[in-house]
This record gives structure tokens, sequence and C-alpha cells, in this order.
């Protein structure tokens, strides 16, 4: 770890005028990933600017749905009963994050700008695009069974390793975001970029730009969504694939579907085809079947990640059967 | 007074570890510490060309930069005899004395200073350029060489055969022929290796994380050429180890080394990435096995192949081929160990070393045999129980390897088990159970002990022994007690130092039936000196008053006898697993596991159930999760730390039974105890692939099990 300054800040304009006046300054909030970033020298910021004063913190209910304070911990917003029975799939989500202890450290903001867990980007001493722009990426034909099979690049392949924002995109979700201009609301599920041939930029967030707060709206789909998450061992570890699905369905027939997948893309991957072969159907065993099939077109898969076809295939089927009451 | 051997007492330094009052070598502060931070290779073959050390030199409180441009020229002397754990070919890393690059991660500069941060931070602004050569990364069954002749002396032969295995597995009526093999594996101790070094004149004291400060003592003697008289190695507690701390690894020598190139005490403590390249690992290796059998089952040929990997400058090798020699009665045998030099650290003992590889393979060809026969995997197995040692042509000293069994499916409910692979069902879930055995072979090594009464009836036990963690304080505490008829709170029991009598290396389970009866033997000493007073109605203190004792004293030196003349000695363990598969994800849980061990007389069965439960853990790991990431383009383990490399978590470890059957091995030492920590991690690898394939029908025998090799099974 190289030397650095630490500063705390309370309010939004202070903290964005810090971040200009430095520009390798860094937020961090709950820390869980940026300890391991700044341990393994994979970032060397010059200022930790320590947000965790600024007044993002609790959940807030109104008629139209939910706001999630930016700092509000992964504890916390699990814990919530409106968010248990609204928003199953991000409770789930959440149980099926880290560990205890990491979710009563880690932030909502802060979950959803975690680094990518590729191996050569971890590493700081082998060539990764993402930590130094031209270097090339190792992982192209490396250890990648991590990987993603969506929206890769020849410059980069790292997965988005988060699970919360699979959830909050098939919610609907929507970010405040906030800089000393004022706010702003994006979709989450425009928050991530590809890296095509720029992967060290990973969101849209502007470098003076953070978030202040996750907004979420009541619906029949959200209230019959799931997630379920694959991994190698039973807790505290990384999707292999996960899938994340919000249905609502009246009068037996698919009105709503929100579909996405962790895991498998360069961002959170939302899977528009596999929503289309639900829509205005029963969701029924033979309608989830080809309907997750529908879910690996367009994946481009190597050796190592070949695996992740039919592990894609069938979590989407489970979790449409499970919104389905078939599970 | 009620038996204390035999009772499950807690630990005695319990309160000191989760208190925070235990002091491990990294932090122990001996006055104006400086501190040490390693700049590593990041090629796996060349030479140094240049270091740019400039930038590094001049942050604030570096003390020195130290490369082998600058760093003294050491002798290395070679020992009289190399250590039991060190390879026995080839020449140890020598630090920082040329520029020569050998593997991915080899220390190549030390920075010294004020600070840990200082140091760290320095590292990073090293710069260094390389010739880089074309390096060996790759290893496949084919490859390799035959072990050394040094290694053959020491029971590791490139070939060993009885009887024809060959000829006999060409006439068998019913044969198996797999290759498996498993992952690279590191032991990831939680408390890294740490070493603090600190000269006075020419004296040299060391706090270190060592399994053997007898050994550190040695090897550091001869690498700087000094009397061993003038170092004292200091280690009191090991926070795990599983065969890591056996050897004397560079960072000693570099902790030393940098000392007195700054005239400090300085400390060396390596980083988790560090873990991966700076000591050593489990090899990993690639293994045939080929049996031969009658149609009843009898056992007529096991052929067993092993190719390893170890380093380009050193020769390890296991006993991966020892289980076929010795678990089973079979009148062919045939063995064939190959080693493969490839660029990287060399490997070393870790928990079970070689056994747990060569059981695997065996155990894996055991259960497709028993199919290709029609037989219960159990059945079989009982089938060709070896009554006696047929490598060494002896009996056992004991062998309670039956009632194991007996116990062990008893309790798991192995009858329920259908033949059929993937015939047993939970809802979506496959459900499978599989079994396999269990063998350590039993050593002993000579122990000597010093015990002392005081005036106030308390008593110290003190040798050079170590606790990584199974319990040694606790177990010792408890014999000495025994013997001397006290209560456990009037024994102190110190170790890890070595100004302390002689004691053998803590690996290889011996420390029990080692220091365990030289404790015996000690406090039977001192209780007879004590007697030769008079009575004792009133206690020991009063009757050292009555003397005007202020202290009497006891040394008795424990050794191993013509036992191993006479009879061959394991421990021996039957494991049952129940695996649960979901089909579509082809992830496996374990949810239940029953180890019965006979493991002779156990002292505490308190911790001796830790310990077997920690093996279990491990096996789980090395079935289902374990393995270096290897880059073979890099040279390199590419997951070098605790949140990519992974371990069973608490969610995979559900329902583990542990039973001791009754044993009392006094052929092999008097206290009756043979080694319990090697055997509780043997079996259950292959135990759970075999349940795999009994609930999956497909059979995976390369080693970790993940969803790639099962999803849509």
């Amino acid at each position: 770890m190289l030397p650095f300054a630490y500063t705390t800040v309370s309010g939004t304009t202070n903290a964005a005028a810090l971040l200009a006046q430095a520009p390798e300054a860094m937020f961090i909030a709950g820390g869980t990933d940026m300890l391991q970033l700044l341990q393994e020298s994979v970032i060397a910021p010059s200022v930790l600017i320590d947000i965790n004063g600024l007044p993002f913190h609790g959940i807030t209910e109104s008629d139209e749905g939910v706001r999630i304070g930016a700092l509000t911990r992964l504890a916390d917003i699990m814990a919530n009963e409106t968010i248990k029975r609204q928003f199953p799939v991000l409770g789930r989500a959440l149980q099926e994050t880290a560990s205890p202890q990491v979710r009563n450290m880690a932030t909502a903001g802060g979950n959803l700008l975690q680094r990518t867990r590729c191996l050569y980007f971890r590493d700081a001493t082998v060539p990764c695009n993402k930590r130094e722009p031209g270097a090339g990426c190792s992982a192209q034909d490396g250890q990648n069974r991590m990987n993603a099979i969506f929206g890769g690049s020849p410059d980069c392949i790292a997965a988005y390793p988060g699970d919360m924002a699979n959830a909050l995109i098939v919610l609907d979700a929507e970010l405040e975001i906030r800089s000393g201009n004022g706010e702003r609301r994006i979709k989450v599920e425009d928050l991530h970029r590809e890296p095509g041939n720029t992967p060290h930029i990973e969101t849209c967030l502007r470098p003076e730009e953070i978030i202040a707060a996750i907004r979420l709206p009541f619906s029949a789909h959200a209230r019959n969504s799931h997630y379920l998450k694959l991994r190698d061992r039973a807790s505290f570890e990384w999707a292999l694939v996960s899938a994340a699905v919000a249905v609502e369905i009246t009068d037996g027939t698919v009105r709503a579907a929100r579909v996405a997948a962790g895991g498998v893309g360069t961002r959170p991957w939302r899977l528009p085809d596999v929503e289309r072969m639900l829509l205005d159907r029963p969701l029924n065993e033979a309608v989830a079947l080809t309907a997750a099939e529908a879910s690996i077109r367009g994946a481009d898969a190597r050796p190592g990640t070949q695996f992740k076809l039919p592990l894609l295939r069938h979590a989407i089927e489970r979790a449409l059967l499970m919104a389905g009451g078939l599970q | 007074m009620n038996a204390i051997i035999g009772q499950p007492v807690s630990r005695v330094d319990g309160p000191a570890k989760v208190t925070g009052q235990a002091v491990y070598a990294a932090e122990f502060r001996p006055h104006n510490l400086a501190y040490a931070a390693l700049v590593t290779s990041s090629i796996p073959r060349g030479r140094i060309s240049t270091i740019d050390s400039m930038a590094a030199e001049q942050e604030p409180g570096v003390l020195a930069v130290i490369t082998h441009e600058t760093a003294e020229r050491l002798p290395y002397n070679e020992p009289k005899q190399r250590p039991v754990v060190d390879p026995q070919s080839g020449d140890q890393l020598r630090v920082l004395q040329s520029p020569e690059i050998m593997f991915v991660g080899q220390p190549i500069a030390v920075i010294v200073a004020d600070t840990q941060q200082q140091a760290d931070g320095a590292a990073r602004l090293v710069r260094v350029t390389y010739m880089v050569e074309e390096p060996t990364t790759v290893i496949e069954i084919s490859d390799g060489k035959p072990t050394s002749d040094a290694w053959a002396k020491a029971g590791r032969p490139a070939h060993t055969e009885r009887g024809d295995a060959d000829k006999a597995f060409g006439l068998a009526s019913v044969k198996i022929d797999i290759n498996c093999s498993h992952a690279r594996e590191h032991h990831n101790a939680m408390e890294p290796h740490a070493t603090i070094a600190e000269w006075d004149g020419d004296h040299l004291t060391l706090y270190d994380k060592s399994q053997w400060v007898d050994n550190v003592r040695i090897a550091i003697a001869n690498i700087f050429g000094m009397p061993e008289s003038n170092i004292r190695v200091i280690s009191p507690f090991v926070g795990g180890a599983f065969g890591s701390a056996l050897r004397t690894w560079p960072h000693v020598a570099i902790a030393a080394l940098a000392a007195r190139h700054v005239h400090r005490p300085v400390r060396v403590e390596l980083t988790r990435r560090q873990c991966y390249t700076a000591i050593g690992f489990r090899p990993r290796t690639l293994q045939r096995v080929a049996l031969g059998a009658e149609r009843d089952g009898a056992l007529t040929a096991i052929i067993h192949e092993a190719t390893a990997q170890t380093s380009t400058y050193e020769e390890y090798a296991e006993t991966t081929v020892e289980p076929a020699q010795t678990t089973y009665t079979c009148p062919n045998v045939r063995t064939r160990y190959r080693l493969v030099e490839m660029n990287t650290n060399t490997p070393c003992p870790m928990r079970a070393p070689g056994v747990v590889t060569g059981t695997l393979a065996l155990e894996m060809a055991m259960d497709e045999l028993a199919e290709a026969l029609g037989l219960d995997p159990l059945e079989l197995r009982l089938r060709n129980y070896a009554e006696r040692d047929e490598a060494a042509n002896l009996p056992w000293s004991s062998k309670e390897l039956r009632a194991c069994y007996e116990i062990a499916s008893e309790r798991f409910g192995w009858h329920r088990r259908s033949r059929q692979p993937r015939s047993m069902r939970d809802g979506r879930w496959l459900i499978g159970y599989g079994m396999a055995t269990a063998i350590y072979h039993g050593d002993r090594s000579a122990c000597t002990i010093h015990a002392t009464m005081f005036a106030n009836g308390s008593v110290v036990i003190r040798t050079a022994a170590s606790d990584m963690g199974p319990g040694t304080y606790t177990s010792m505490t408890q014999i000495a007690a025994e013997t001397l008829g006290l209560p456990m709170e009037s024994v102190d029991f110190e170790l890890g130092d070595t100004e302390m009598p002689k004691a053998p290396v803590h690996g290889g389970s011996i420390t029990m039936a080692s220091v365990g009866n030289a404790v015996q033997a000690a406090c039977e000493l001192l209780r007879g000196k004590l007697h030769a007073l008079g009575t004792t109605t009133d206690g020991y203190a009063a009757l050292m008053r009555s003397y005007g004792l202020d202290r009497i004293d006891a040394e008795a030196e424990s050794k191993p006898g013509d036992e191993s003349n006479k009879y061959a000695t394991a421990a021996f363990g039957a494991v049952f697993v129940e695996v649960r598969v979901d089909p579509g994800f082809g992830a496996v849980r374990v949810p239940r596991v029953v180890g019965a061990y006979d493991a002779g007389r156990v002292i505490n069965p308190k911790i001796a159930r830790s310990q077997c439960i920690g093996g279990i853990v491990g096996g789980i790991g090395m079935a289902l999760h374990e393995t270096a990431e290897w880059d073979e383009r890099l040279g390199r383990v590419m997951n070098a730390n605790f949140a990519e490399y992974l371990i069973p978590v608490n969610a995979d470890v559900v329902d583990l039974d542990v039973q001791f059957v009754p044993g009392n091995d006094t052929a092999f030492n008097p206290l009756g105890v043979k080694g319990l920590a090697e055997i509780a991690l043997c079996g259950v690898a292959p135990a759970i692939a075999n349940a795999v394939y009994h609930a999956t029908g497909t059979r995976v025998r390369d080693l970790p099990i993940r969803p790639e090799a099962l999803v849509g099974s």
C-alpha cells in the first residue's frame, strides 16, 4: 500500500470540491472493496475522502416507492420489511451477497461500484487494460472462468461481480446522482458501461458525481420477483451465474417481465430476448424452458467460460419457474 | 483423583489466544525494531539486468535497500545431514546472492525502514529489468524424471515392486485403469509467516513462526556459517501451519541478513500474496492407478504411477505411492514416481503430504473396481483387508480398521445406499453416498523433557516442541498432571524455544507419540525423586518445605526402541460421506460426513475431535474448492489471496460426526497413542468424489469438482 491522505466530508459540495482539487482522490464509504484494492496496490489514490458523514443514510417510504440512501448498509436494506415484501429479489440478492460482516459495513452505493474480480485486474503486477490502459488484457486466454460471456471486447472480458445491481435492474430502479452542480437521475441499468476500448471507464458517473440514493417504484412485477445465485461454495463468494427475475402475471398471462443475469456480463446484464419470450404468454414449464434458451443468445464464451452457457440457461429457467409459482 | 488423560478438557492456551495475550512471531517488539518489505520477481525465469533502487532509498524512513549487488555473501554450508523436512537433493534458494531468477515471487530485494508502511511504500518504487529466458510451466503425466538416490535412501524411491504387477494385471478377471489429479494447493494458515531477527554482537535471536525451532537454528547456523550455540529461536505460538512452517524458508535468512545490514532488529512478515511463493505448497500431482482383481474381489494387481511438480532448484518428493503398498492385501504391487521440474517455488509438506494424494487415487480406483465387480464398496475393502503391512512385511502394532468401518457405516446408515448410481433423490437433488479408507503411517522420534517442581508445588515442563493448533500445550499438561497426580492448574507446559531440551519436528503426526512419552517419562522420574524424599499426604509443597528445597529437577529422554523392527504402525480411518448434487447447476453440497478413527489412545477427545473436523473440512476443500489458478503463460498463481482462493466456509460444513474406536497401542509406545493430524484429512476427498459419482453417474477424477464438471449432468 502506498501512503495517502485521509479526510472526511459532510456536504456534497464539499466532497465535489475536494475531488476537483485532487484528481487522484477517491471516495471511501464502507471500504469493503476499497481496502482490498489498496492493500493489493490495484489503486493508489492521493487522498481518500471518507463520505460516511454525508446525509445519504436510511430508507424512506412513500406512496410511489422506497428511497434507499446510498450510504445505507446492506444489512439494513436486507432487514427492511417493506423491501422484503415489495422487492423480494433485492432482499434475496443481498442475503446472498458476501458475508454478514461485510454486509454490516458495505453501503448500497459502494456495492454498485465494486470493481471486478478478474484475477488479472486484482494482481497489480500483470498486464490489465482496466488498471493500466493499453497494457493488454491477460484474461482473454488466461484463467478466466469468473469472467464475462456478454459485453466483452478484445480489450477486456472482466465480469461485473455484484448481486444488488442485477436485482435493481429488474425493479426499474433509479439513482439520484449529486454533484456540486445539482442533481440528476439515471436508471440503474444505465449506470455501468461495456468496456469497449476504454475498460478503465466503468460507469457513466462524472468524476465529481456521487450516488446519493436508490429509488425503487412499487409494482406488481416487483412484488413477484426472485433471485437465484450459483457459486462455487455455499456462501461468501461471487456468482458464477445469477438470475434476477420480476414478472407480473395477471389472469394466467405475463403482463410485465424483467430478467437480468449476474456473473456473465461485463456489466449487470439484462436479457430482453428472454423478456419478449414471456410477454403475453402463460408462465408454464414449456415457456420457461423456451425463454431460458434465449438467455444465451449473443454469448461469446471461451473454453474457461463455456460452462456458463448451460448454467445460465438453467438458472434463468429455475428463476422463472419460481416466479411462476412452479418451484 | 480422577483420570485426566482421556478427559475432554478445554485448551489451556485458549484464554490467552482469544484475549490476544498469546504473542505470535510478528508481534514481538525488540527495542528499535525496523521493518522489511520484500520486492519479488515478476518473471518465472531469467536474470536480473538492473535494479534501480534510487527512488526507494530516498523515501523517508528507509534504512537500506538490499539486493544481490549489496547483500553480504553468505556461506550456505551444506549440513552434515539434511533435515527430514527439506528436499534431499538440489540446492535451497540462496537469498540475494545472485541475479538468477527461477520463479515468480522470488525475493530479489529487501527494503528496511522505520515503519512497515514506509518499507511497503518504498518497495513499490524499486524498478527491475530482466533478461527473460523460456520457463517450464506445464506438467504432463508422461513427463518427469525418477527421484534421486538421495530420495530413494530417504524412503521415496522412483520404483517399487513386489510380485509381478503388470503380468497379474494382464491376467486379471476384472480391471480398472484410471487417471486422476488434484490441484496445486496452498496451506493458507491464518497467521502469515513472519520472522524477527535481532543480533547482539555475534549472537542472533530469531522470533519465528516455526514447527521446529531446533531445525531453524541448525539451518541458519549453516547459512551464516556460525555456531549453533550463538543462535536462539523462539516460537511460542503458531497460528496454523499444516506443514508450511516445517522448513526454514528464505525469509528467515533475509531477516537475519537485513538485521545485520542495518544493525537493528528487523521484522519480515510475508503478505498473504507472498505466502503463495515465499513458502511451499502441495504439488499438483497427476496419477494413474490400475487395479486387477478376481471375480470375488480379491486384488491381484495394483499399479500406481504418480507425476508431481517440483522446482528447478530443489527436488521435493512425497510418499504418494505408499498407500498403494500398504492399504490392502495384494501380492503384486508396482509403483512409479516421477518429478517434473518447473519454474516455481519448491513444494513442501502440506497436511498428510503424499499420502492424501495417493489415497485419493487408490480410493477412487477402489470405488470403480467395486462397481465393475458389482460389489458394495465397503465389502470390497473388507475382502482385501490387510492383516499385516505387506510392504514392510511386518504385523501391525495395532489395527482397529474393521471397527472403524463398522462404527462409521452404522452411524452413517450405509445400508440405505442403493447399488445403482443416480438412484437416490430428494426432490430435484440427487443424493450420493461414498466412502473411503484412510491410512497414515505412525512414527515417533527422540524427545527430551525437563520437569521442575518448585517449592510451592507447581511444576514447569519444558521442551523445544511446537503447538501449531493440535493442542500440544493442553495434552502435554494432561499427561504431566496425571503422571504426577496433580491438578492441571499446577502444571505449566512450555515449548518453542531452542534454550529448552531438544524436541523433534512438530509434523507428520509424531508429536503425541514423541513428546507425550517423554513428558510421561520425565514426570515419572520427578515423581520418583519426590517419593524418594518421603511420604506426601500433605502434598508436594509440604514435602519440599520440610526438606527446605527450592526446586527438584528431572530430565528424561524418550526415543523409539526396536518396535519398528517388529511392527509396522499406522493410524486408520473410515470416512463415509453424503453429497447432494443439483443436476441443473452442477453444485455439490456435503450435508454429512462420518469419520471413525483408530488413533490409538486418545489423550483429549475434545481437542482430538477438533483436529478431525478440521481435517474433514480440509478434505471438503480439497474435493470441491481448493485450487491455485496457475497461468501457464505467466508461470504464476493468479488467485493468491483469500478472496479468490476458495476454502470451505461455514455454510459448506454441515454435520460432521467424528468417532474414535477404542485403542491403546502399547506395542508402539508406552502411552499407547498413535498420530491423529494427518489421518483426519485422508480419505475425505475420495469419499466425496465417490459419492458424487453415486449421486450423478458421472465420474469426475480431476479435483476440485466444480460446477463445470457436472452442470447439466
